[in-house]
């Protein structure tokens, strides 16, 4: 059983103390108590990735985290990801290569893809395919996101 | 005034205090063939408004699920009024603003829609210049419109903006058949690939869905659904959930919801309901309802008719006969169903995730014993229709619930819930029969298609003797309706009914070209009259770098077309199949298409690799596993749809036909998906796959019953 309590964690750089229910999913948190909607429910069960956010850099399913799991850690979701209102080299990239269509995959995308240039800042197209496969886009515009992340990894502005 | 009770004419000027607007009334008569789909009526179709601000207001009943319609429209505009995208504001899919429209399907928005929205453009011009001529004092010939900007021509100083002009107008124009739209030499917004408007939004989170809407006081609902299709509720027990904090438990007329401020404690609650259901003998399922499907014989209507089939038939040297099947396929878009209701001072307003805001207001007003008058349907960004957002049953369920409980309530659905609601594309079956003459010319075409409809089923290639027929009419209009022949709803998919006839057919004449030992796009070419679509054919052999022989070359190559929307489509798919597990992987597809005028290049690329990639889900994967109305898949476990380790190199080549207006782009290039594949991998493996998708297991059974014969 879970405990009503506090935790404490930082969520797009700001320091957060979060009284709830630990068992309480790291998705609906964000969806509800934080008013974060980028955050998107895809699947409930971990196969599409739509919902992945990053905790201390890493990417995880926020519809598989309970908020338990957060306890002096940081969170950073699609919101935060620009920095002081500048887009992301991803976003820009994402934008210019049309790497997107209905756009409710493309947090998850960018998360993902952010995720894996700061672990691989120079990854070979089989990288990028291997890293992103378990997220799902059903408007097909995967081959523009591939493009748009290879972009990114090219140049210089690959470390996000 | 809009008999489909959109905003008329004098409420839209009050509103809008002022300015220069346009209505368009173009009476579009649109008959879709065969389909049911209403036409558009005689009608205001848009409004177009320019402000005191010079900012351009386009209120469009489409929407945008990623189609990218926003763009495009706003470019159609732009190239008509004289200035930049980036002045348009876009209003779409909002009742109450905007006027009547049926829906966003069936690739229309460019073909039927534009047209009217560049009339409007052109009228606004010409009323502008009309009141620049005499506020400059000269003729309206000696005046060019830039950017927003009347000047006269040589003397660029001599100017004034769009926003001087409105400010003290008060106008309004309809726009009219008569309007004359620029040329394509003309074009400077048209025919560019403008950066999609949404893009911003989409990759900061900040584009709203329907989910992602908050009201004060809202609750959130979790619906209680039964275990199949055809369930009967016996016995409901709501005490243990009615007793968990914050709760509130709705049954009403087969409604039953838990709400709850927090979604998860709404879930939760609902899981604590305990239903006793009756559930229906399950009959068909998913293997044997084919002879289901296709005991529906009596049923056929002969669409298309030439020649004496019969006497082709007794005739023919060798007639070729093959059934080709296809299961169920979902929908699956990345955003589930999702609504927001909120009833208050006797209106109701309802944020709805749908492809049809006009018909789903009126299906709420039905529900609630409203007039549609007192229901304004708002339709944020859709993440993903494909012609499953078409029905809204969630929008419906959100608004009920919210009258209930006097509170806004939003219903979002789980992905089990989307699976369980789908209107899915139909399971087919088609028996066709051919026979080629002495010089290789299709003497014989006896064609039949059970389930799914009769889109894309008439060849487009020459018959002396042919036949088509179709079962059971399916209505792909806006909602599924009434009782039909398959276990579930099915509705329209993408290209609804295309992808299977396309697929048999394009399969069968691969087989008559590999009987008659003749390359498969030599005997296509053989074969077709119409000159755009063997252009389109070429186009793409060229591109791939097509070299002629006789299919199995064991190269893995495969090829098919088809005429879709009024777009010409050829596809050319490069495979490699492992004959030990089975697997196919496609490695390379080409796709040529002729779509007349092209309005947004890379925003029809995008359609283009969006339909290819998914298509390879039908092709490969995709077939939903059910018993009766219990539907198996329930998540993407089970069903998988096509990620990135799937996807090929995709060309794409835009076949320039500057001559013809711009026709559909969301889903031709879908419809040859199929086929090609299916060519490829006969001509990887020499064994021909019959049903869709080529599943890993139905490809080793093709193999090896290939190697016994």
């Amino acid at each position: 059983m879970g405990m009503i309590r506090t935790i404490q964690f930082r969520l797009n750089g700001r320091a957060q103390a979060l009284h709830t229910d630990d068992r309480r999913t790291l998705l609906w948190v964000l969806r509800t108590d934080y008013a974060l909607t980028g955050t998107k429910y895809g699947c409930g069960e971990g196969y599409c990735a739509a919902c992945t956010v990053l905790l201390d850099g890493a990417p995880i399913h926020a519809c598989q985290t309970p908020v338990s799991a957060l306890d002096g850690k940081e969170v950073t979701t699609i919101e935060g990801l620009a920095a002081d209102g500048a887009l992301h080299p991803l976003q820009q990239a994402f934008i210019d290569h049309g790497g997107f269509q209905c756009g409710y995959c493309t947090s998850g995308m960018l998360l993902g893809a952010a995720a894996l240039l700061r672990g691989n800042p120079h990854p070979a197209r089989e990288d990028i395919v291997q890293a992103l496969d378990h997220h799902l886009c059903r408007c097909g515009a995967h081959q523009r996101i591939v493009a748009a992340i290879e972009s990114v990894a090219g140049g210089k502005d690959a470390s996000p | 005034m809009s008999a489909g009770g959109g905003l008329d004419r004098r409420k839209f000027m009050l509103l809008a205090g002022g300015g220069i607007a346009v209505f368009v009334a173009l009476g579009l008569r649109l008959a879709l063939k065969s389909d049911g789909t209403p036409q558009y009526p005689e009608d205001f179709n848009a409004y177009l408004l320019i402000g005191k601000n010079g900012r351009v207001a386009v209120y469009s009943g489409k929407i945008e699920m990623g189609q990218g319609v926003m763009t495009s429209q706003a470019q159609m505009l732009a190239e008509e009024l004289g200035v930049s995208v980036h002045s348009i504001d876009m209003v779409l899919g909002d009742t109450d603003l905007c006027p009547f429209d049926f829906g966003t399907f069936g690739s229309l928005t460019t073909r039927m829609f534009g047209p009217a929205l560049r009339a409007a453009g052109a009228k606004a011009r010409a009323a502008l210049i009309e009141l620049a001529a005499k506020r400059l004092g000269v003729a309206a010939a000696a005046l060019r419109v830039d950017d927003g900007v009347v000047s006269v021509a040589g003397a660029p100083q001599r100017r004034v903006s769009f926003a001087e002009l409105a400010g003290g107008a008060r106008i309004t124009r309809i726009a009219d058949r008569n309007a004359v739209l620029r040329t394509f030499k003309q074009f400077r917004v048209m025919g560019r690939s403008v950066k999609r408007l949404d893009g911003e939004v989409k990759v900061t989170g900040a584009a709203k869905y329907a989910a992602d809407l908050r009201l004060p006081e809202m609750l959130y609902a979790s619906i209680l659904r039964p275990p199949m299709h055809g369930a009967m509720l016996m016995q409901i027990d709501t005490a243990a959930a009615a007793r968990m904090p914050g709760v509130t438990i709705v049954n009403d007329r087969g409604l039953i919801a838990a709400l709850h401020a927090d979604p998860q404690s709404a879930a939760a609650a609902r899981q604590a309901i305990r239903p006793v259901w009756s559930l229906p003998a399950t009959t068909v399922d998913s293997e044997t309802i084919y002879q289901h499907l296709a005991a529906d014989a009596e049923s056929l209507r002969v669409i298309a008719d030439r020649g004496d089939v019969d006497a082709a038939r007794k005739h023919a040297a060798r007639v070729t006969e093959s059934t080709f099947l296809k299961g169920y396929v979902a929908h699956a878009p990345m955003e589930p169903h999702a609504a927001l209701a909120e009833i208050k001072n006797g209106r109701a307003t309802v944020w709805a995730s749908t492809q049809t805001p006009f018909p789903t207001r009126d299906r709420i007003a039905a529900a609630l014993g409203m007039g549609h008058g007192a229901v304004r349907v708002i339709t944020p960004y859709l993440g993903g229709g494909f012609g499953g957002k078409s029905a809204d049953t969630q929008a419906v369920e959100a608004a009920r619930l919210a009258q209930i409980s006097g509170r806004p309530v939003q219903v979002a659905w789980t992905r089990a819930e989307e699976f369980f609601n789908d209107t899915f594309d139909p399971a087919a079956v088609v028996r066709v029969a051919s026979a080629v003459d002495a010089h290789g010319r299709i003497a014989l075409w006896d064609y039949a298609v059970h389930g799914a409809g009769e889109r894309g089923a008439i060849p487009c290639y020459g018959a002396a003797n042919l036949r088509v027929r179709s079962g059971t009419e399916l209505h792909y209009g806006p909602a599924t309706r009434g009782p039909s022949i398959h276990p579930f709803a099915v509705g329209p998919w993408r290209a609804p009914g295309a992808n299977m006839n396309i697929f048999a057919t394009e399969s069968q004449i691969d087989i008559m070209a590999a009987a008659a030992a003749v390359d498969p796009l030599e005997f296509r070419l053989r074969n077709l009259a119409d000159a755009r679509l063997r252009r389109v054919l070429e186009a793409a052999a060229a591109a791939f770098g097509w070299t002629r022989a006789t299919a199995p070359s064991k190269r893995g190559y495969g090829i098919a077309c088809s005429i879709d929307a009024g777009t010409y489509v050829a596809t050319i798919a490069a495979v490699g199949v492992d004959s030990s597990s089975g697997s196919v992987k496609v490695s390379r597809i080409v796709c040529a298409q002729d779509m007349g005028i092209v309005v947004n290049p890379d925003g029809a690329r995008m359609q283009m690799e969006g339909g290819i990639t998914m298509g390879l889900g039908y092709t490969l994967a995709e077939e939903l596993q059910f018993r009766g109305g219990d539907i198996l898949d329930q998540n993407f476990g089970t069903y998988h749809i096509p990620r990135f380790s799937w996807v090929p190199r995709i060309e794409t080549v835009l076949v320039e036909n500057n001559d013809v207006p711009p026709q559909g782009g969301g889903e031709p290039a879908i419809t040859a998906t199929g086929g090609a594949i299916a060519n490829a991998v006969y001509d990887a493996t020499g064994a021909r796959l019959l049903r869709l998708p080529m599943t890993p297991a139905r490809v080793r059974a093709a193999l090896g019953a290939m190697a016994q014969s």
